[in-house]
């Protein structure tokens, strides 16, 4: 059951630098164990172009068009059925849309020829609700998709699951069930649990909005040392001082258009929209 | 009334001839209880099978599963055994309902097969159930780790929703149970036909019903018993 026996799944040659995101650079290697494996060598780690999407007659997403760089975090915002949601689960395939592209790692999510369990086994993705497998422990929740997806061995599994979550703070819980943590708790196993996959981007869904405020502090800290160690990040959240802190752009949406797509220091000092300013006044206010 | 009560009848010998009423009736148990096993594992598995059907996002899997439930739950269980066991045969081909009309034991097969089918469209339609009751983002969460949608359902979905039917489920083993009496119609020696023959061998109708429905209650009573062991076996921490 030691860290060590874990041998990586494949060597990644670049040593990452530390990006934007880290001023001063922070402690590298602290939750990223292994680099994760990037094929495409140029061009973003997500692309999304003309997005479209309609759940009937009714229009969700409207011609969106953005990207991600390798490294960057990037915040979403925006009002409640703005698509923000929908969007992130777009980049995945947990949802379908009609019109438009979506790449990962050059890879083309809609493309019917796509092996999709493999390419969301390298996209990591934490929900609002945690969604942790409530009938299994912890060590499982942590260890289920290594070794049915990744095909690791039990002992690899359950050591890089335990080493995440000491990482995360819960050594201690492993034995326990989900029903049995906080909220803060289980959705700092989340991340973990989608940390163990190594993947190439990580996507928050809304990961604090069903949280109790004294909890929101101590996840919101797993993610920010994430993005400081240089993952890619797709976050939808109403955290902007989450946004202020890491964030390298800030899209705005309101909707089903991305309204505002700006470097963080233009999209809080002069946002251009009249949408964004409102939605800035508004929950800044407080 | 004027009625001969005689409680010692299970100890006499009855004219069958091997044996006394009581060896009878629990003969007639034990192809009860045998009878009930088998159609359970049917039930459960196709049960699952046409319950998981009907969750599925392809259309054509979930009208495969509608037709299934609709057709079995539809039709009520005492046509149904004799369209297996009368009618079946016939509509075959010649030298198949032959071999069916010859089978040894063939009520025994026939009630299996048939009590099988039709608890299972009862039990599909419980999977359903459960499987919706779960939040929409637990096969979300399998689905975005890169499980396959039929390792989501094994590992993640389907563990939950039979924790949740669980006690409906139970209900469910009790009718199959009590369902395999349908089956004396096909002359399957069950408990119910046994306890029939009884009555007509020795005339003692009141001890021959009362044995047989105290002997139900218990069947009964130590099936809820072990499904509450069960229940607390496989309880979620924390929930």
């Amino acid at each position: 059951m030691t860290s060590s026996a874990m041998p990586p799944v494949s060597p990644v040659s670049e040593p990452q630098a530390a990006t934007d995101a880290a001023p001063g650079t922070g402690p590298v290697g602290t939750l990223l164990t292994e680099r994760p494996p990037v094929t495409a060598t140029t061009g973003p780690m997500i692309a999304i172009d003309d997005v479209s999407k309609w759940y009937g007659d009714f229009q969700v997403l409207t011609n969106c068009t953005t990207s991600v760089t390798k490294g960057e975090v990037v915040v979403v915002c925006g009002p409640s059925g703005s698509g923000k949601s929908t969007l992130i689960k777009c980049v995945n395939a947990l949802e379908p849309f009609q019109k438009g592209q979506i790449t990962v790692d050059g890879t083309r999510v809609a493309d019917k020829k796509t092996n999709l369990p493999k390419l969301r086994s390298r996209v990591g993705m934490v929900f609002q609700h945690f969604e942790l497998f409530p009938h299994l422990s912890i060590t499982d929740n942590l260890s289920l998709a290594q070794r049915k997806v990744l095909g690791r061995p039990k002992a690899e599994a359950e050591a890089k699951g335990l080493a995440l979550l000491e990482r995360v703070g819960l050594k201690a819980h492993a034995h326990k069930f989900p029903g049995q943590l906080s909220g803060g708790q289980q959705q700092r196993v989340a991340i973990a649990r989608a940390l163990a996959m190594n993947p190439i981007v990580m996507l928050f869904d809304e990961p604090t909005s069903a949280l109790d405020p004294e909890m929101v502090g101590e996840v919101l800290d797993v993610m920010v040392e994430l993005a400081r160690e240089g993952m890619t990040m797709m976050v939808v959240t109403h955290e902007m001082g989450f946004a202020r802190k890491v964030a390298n752009r800030v899209i705005f949406m309101d909707k089903g258009e991305i309204v505002e797509d700006a470097q963080k220091e233009e999209f809080f000092g002069s946002p251009r929209s009249e949408r964004a300013q409102t939605f800035l006044s508004r929950i800044l206010s407080h | 009334m004027n009625y001969n009560w005689n409680w010692g009848i299970f100890f006499e010998a009855s004219p069958e001839g091997n044996g006394t009423y009581a060896d009878m009736l629990l003969s007639g148990l034990m192809w009860t209880i045998v009878t009930a096993l088998c159609a359970w594992v049917i039930a459960f598995a196709v049960g699952s099978v046409i319950g998981v059907l009907r969750t599925l996002p392809g259309r054509g899997a979930q009208m495969v599963g509608n037709a299934y439930v609709e057709l079995f739950r539809n039709i009520p269980l005492l046509v149904q055994m004799f369209l297996w066991y009368f009618v079946l045969p016939e509509v075959l081909p010649e030298s198949w309902g032959t071999w069916l009309k010859q089978l040894p034991n063939a009520p025994f097969y026939t009630a299996v097969v048939c009590l099988g089918f039709f608890t299972a469209s009862r039990v599909a339609e419980q999977v359903r159930a459960g499987i919706q009751a779960l939040p929409r983002g637990q096969r979300m969460a399998g689905t975005a780790l890169g499980l396959t949608t039929a390792q989501t359902y094994r590992y993640v979905l389907l563990p939950n929703a039979y924790r949740i039917i669980l006690p409906p489920l139970t209900s469910e083993f009790l009718n199959n149970l009590k369902n395999t009496s349908v089956a004396l119609t096909i002359g399957l020696l069950e408990l119910t036909a046994r306890a029939r023959a009884m009555q007509e061998f020795s005339f003692q109708v009141f001890e021959a019903f009362t044995a047989a429905t105290v002997i139900y209650i218990i069947i009964n009573l130590i099936v809820v018993t072990v499904a509450g062991v069960i229940e607390r076996r496989v309880a979620v921490p924390g929930r």
